[in-house]
């Protein structure tokens, strides 16, 4: 990828577009890239500086939302990426003929949701929390990639320790990882 | 009795029979809801009987606890240790409870020796991760109706791309090992240069329009030509019009003329 870039950056033209050129241009990356695109690649391909290319980003949702699209330009684990809008997921699974995916266990779920707020977290940690082993939730959230193994802790045992994956962003639909709420937002919740 | 709690846990457990609906290692589920461990179970049986967290009846509680462990056990259910050692921690608490107090411990704050509160706050701190699952459960339910566009060619599955300096590397491994494991004849012969090895490599390809590398190396004799021969193809592929194409991970790498 840094060589394709490399190479852009070398016969990019000097910029010389204007904001409705700009929009347009960045339009046609977010829809090729296969993946989440940073803004700070679009702007490296286009040889163009971040605040423009932002400015480009906010327009062109704008335009999207204005024209009530059924697509929608969505900032998504740390990139930009267009979507179908959530209106249309009936039809849209029609079509492709898919149904929603298995849901992931209450155990998944809450094993996840301790990984997500104590990251990097072990596997004692986690029993700590939740008063379960959690041997298999862990499994299946290493096989559906959500989670990733990141180094074992130097403590004793030296025990694995787990964080989320860029796969969990996606799934979850989150620019990052400060989008998630504050775990003591959740205590007026339980009081 | 029937409290506006989740549709989960709507189930009256004194006159429903209880069903397995799956188990696994550190899972249970049963017709009466999911609990995903002890403290589930806890908070659940905490809420049905509409006491307060922070000042849980413990003898009630206990009781309902160790009936419902009952119930799992006379359902043939494996009951996971980590449910016991609740069990054993709340008739610890209880008893505790049931001890009077020491007339002469120092009078302190009131809840000070509370046996009660480590648990507290263990089911406090839980129960914000289990409504930070829940979250959760909320997010991944709503980005299912979103849908990225398809996936085109150049994505993936094109082996063009997906053939990697590692995927070499390990074709070239596997004939290293394959020639350790050979013992020989050494037979001293004139050693090929790096120039005729491309020539051969490149007259080959042009004749038969692809060559495999796991061949080509295969007829290699010694440690040399084989490092001779492995050059000789990353510089065909540098310089040349020539692509490495792999069908599968693993397997054999190609050369083959554009």
């Amino acid at each position: 990828m840094s060589e394709a870039v490399e190479e852009a950056l070398e016969s990019a033209p000097k910029p010389t577009r204007d904001l409705s050129e700009l929009v347009a241009v960045v339009e046609a990356l977010i829809f090729v890239a296969d993946e989440p695109i940073t803004t700070k690649l679009i702007a490296d391909v286009l040889g163009e500086d971040k605040q423009a290319i932002e400015a480009a980003l906010e327009q062109l949702r704008q335009e999207y939302e204005a024209r009530e699209s059924g697509l929608q330009i969505r900032e998504i684990a740390g990139g930009w990426q267009i979507a179908t809008r959530t209106e249309f997921h009936e039809e849209v699974r029609r079509f492709l003929r898919t149904r929603p995916s298995a849901k992931l266990s209450l155990a998944a779920l809450e094993t996840l949701a301790v990984i997500a707020y104590k990251q990097p977290a072990t596997v004692p940690e986690i029993l700590e929390i939740r008063g379960v082993q959690s041997a298999s939730a862990i499994k299946t959230l290493l096989d559906k990639r959500l989670i990733v193994a990141k180094g074992r802790k130097e403590t004793v045992g030296r025990p694995m320790q787990y964080g989320t994956s860029k796969d969990f962003l996606i799934q979850f639909g989150l620019k990052d990882l400060t989008e998630l709420p504050s775990i003591e937002d959740f205590e007026d919740l339980v009081s | 009795m029937s409290t506006p709690e989740p549709d989960t846990y709507s189930f009256d457990f004194y006159k429903e029979k209880a069903e397995i609906v799956a188990e696994s290692a550190d899972e249970l589920r049963i017709k009466i809801g999911e609990f995903a461990g002890p403290l589930d179970l806890l908070l659940f049986l905490i809420r049905q009987e509409q006491a307060n967290i922070f000042d849980i009846p413990i003898a009630r509680i206990t009781d309902e606890y160790l009936r419902f462990i009952r119930m799992m056990k006379s359902l043939d259910i494996a009951v996971a240790a980590d449910f016991l050692v609740m069990a054993s921690t709340l008739i610890e608490i209880k008893s505790k409870m049931l001890l009077p107090r020491d007339p002469n411990a120092p009078v302190e704050g009131e809840d000070e020796d509370d046996p009660r509160q480590e648990l507290v706050d263990r089911l406090l701190e839980y129960e914000k991760y289990k409504s930070a699952a829940q979250m959760l459960y909320e997010k991944t339910t709503l980005e299912q109706a979103v849908f990225p566009r398809g996936k085109i060619e150049s994505d993936d599955g094109n082996a063009e791309i997906a053939a990697t300096v590692f995927d070499l590397l390990t074709v070239f491994q596997k004939i290293v090992a394959r020639h350790a494991e050979e013992v020989k004849l050494e037979i001293h012969r004139e050693e090929i240069s790096l120039a005729d090895m491309i020539k051969d490599l490149r007259r080959r390809i042009l004749e038969t329009g692809e060559v495999s590398l796991l061949a080509f190396f295969e007829e290699m004799h010694s440690k040399r030509e084989l490092v001779t021969a492995f050059i000789a193809a990353l510089e065909i592929v540098r310089t040349e019009t020539v692509k490495l194409v792999q069908k599968k991970t693993f397997g054999d790498v190609i050369l083959r003329k554009v």
